[in-house]
């Protein structure tokens, strides 16, 4: 279990428990946070779960695979903390995982 | 004007095996994507991607997926209506007048929306100014080539698309391309290509930028690109091309007056009919309770949605339920032989 804070770009945040094993994008969709669209439902097809994680936790976020990179560049706005939320697996380490949702998904 | 029995909006899986579903009971459909291919997200997103869930196929690609489904309807003879996208329906007395983005008109006992998630469109860039230049000098598809020949061209994304058009203008055009990150994601024979041809200095190349700002009055003039580390660079241009895939977009169907729940269609799971009479929905783009996205959900709701609309494309007939095995009248319209 891992508490974790989603920041809408317009500055509203929302703090979620989410189980450890489900998704942060799963997160935020079961608990209709908006700005994560998640089109694709996780398959790492689409990029509309794309988040900017907070710089004091990207280091310690386990490293992207190729494919998501690759999704990235789809990605509306990307930057250097950018993540596809549907690749972040939630688990005891993760509590206290800030992420902020970019202004739109695309 | 085409008249058909059933329009089916979207050429997914969903919408291909609904297609068989209406041809064995009898009714005329015609379907309408706005994609270039038949598919779906199966071809536009994972055409290579294995897909394990689809019953007696224990394993398949999207692509492979799709084919599957297209012979599997090729009885039917059905006509598609590629890059067309449904615009606006309305409802004349008894049928349903469909018009596409393209002036195709169609009437219609009944509508099957199998749409997904909605219609793919490019992605565009973010930056505000761009809207006034958008389908002139700001473009995301490329229909006539000979347009950039000898002028300035800015090529924005990573992947093969932006790299075929890179290699291919450099031709004719000066080419500059533009890339959020140092690795290209397009195949090594391009990415070789490209490289060759920056050795060569026919085309140049900035990585780790983005698109920050468009100057110009009637036509564009330059462009301010924005490195990661924020030192901004113009660039003179004539064009600029934006290649960063498609994104799925419920677009018009959301101005059709069917109950929304956020980007989904509720409908009953008897017929899969929405709040309008005559209009269901199959697939991702419906919601009811328990629903599953999955492909083999979206085959059985097409099959009871098939069903749905025979009552209005026959209403003085009873539909009579039968099997393929054994029906001689669904083996004539699946052209089998006995």
């Amino acid at each position: 279990m891992a508490k974790i804070t989603y920041i809408e770009n317009n500055g509203n945040s929302k703090t979620i428990e989410v189980s450890n094993g489900f998704t942060v994008m799963e997160g935020a969709v079961q608990n209709n946070i908006p700005g994560i669209d998640a089109d694709c439902g996780g398959g790492m097809a689409c990029a509309t779960c794309h988040v900017y994680v907070k710089e004091e936790w990207f280091n310690k976020l386990p490293k992207k695979e190729d494919g998501e990179e690759d999704m990235l560049d789809m990605a509306f706005e990307p930057n250097k903390f950018s993540r596809l939320s549907c690749q972040l697996i939630v688990s005891d380490e993760l509590d206290g995982l800030i992420i902020n949702t970019p202004s739109k998904q695309g | 004007m085409i008249k058909t029995d059933t329009l089916i909006i979207g050429a997914g899986p969903v919408g291909l095996f609904c297609v068989h579903q209406l041809g064995i009971i009898g009714l005329k459909c015609e379907v309408v994507d706005n994609l270039d291919k038949i598919g779906g997200q199966c071809i536009e997103l994972y055409p290579d991607k294995p897909i394990y869930d689809i019953p007696a196929v224990p394993g398949c690609t999207g692509e492979e997926l799709t084919n599957s489904l297209i012979e599997q309807i090729k009885a039917f003879k059905t006509k598609f209506h590629l890059n067309e996208r449904v615009e606006e329906i309305k409802k004349v007395e008894k049928k349903w007048i469909t018009k596409t983005n393209k002036g195709t008109e169609f009437e219609s006992s009944s509508i099957i929306i199998a749409a997904g998630v909605g219609s793919f469109e490019p992605r565009k860039f973010s930056t505000k100014e761009i809207e006034k230049y958008e389908g002139k000098q700001i473009l995301y598809s490329i229909k006539d080539k000979t347009i950039f020949k000898d002028k300035t061209v800015s090529i924005f994304g990573g992947g093969d698309s932006a790299l075929d058009w890179a290699i291919e203008l450099s031709n004719t055009s000066k080419v500059i391309l533009v890339h959020r990150r140092d690795d290209f994601r397009g195949m090594q024979a391009s990415i070789d290509k490209i490289n060759k041809l920056k050795e060569e200095n026919k085309i140049e190349i900035y990585t780790k930028y983005q698109l920050e700002a468009v100057q110009g009055k009637e036509k564009i003039e330059s462009i301010n690109i924005k490195h990661d580390d924020k030192t901004i660079k113009e660039i003179k241009t004539d064009y600029v091309l934006g290649f960063f895939g498609l994104i799925m977009q419920l677009g018009p169907i959301a101005d059709w007056g069917l109950n929304l729940d956020k980007k989904t269609v509720p409908v009953n799971t008897e017929s899969f009919e929405t709040n309008k009479e005559g209009i269901f929905a199959i697939g991702d783009i419906c919601s009811y309770p328990g629903k599953l996205k999955l492909i083999l959900s979206g085959f059985h709701e097409g099959a009871l949605a098939a069903r749905g609309c025979f009552k209005y494309a026959k209403p003085d007939e009873k539909y009579r339920f039968e099997f393929t095995t054994s029906s001689k009248a669904v083996k004539n319209r699946l052209g089998v032989e006995e």
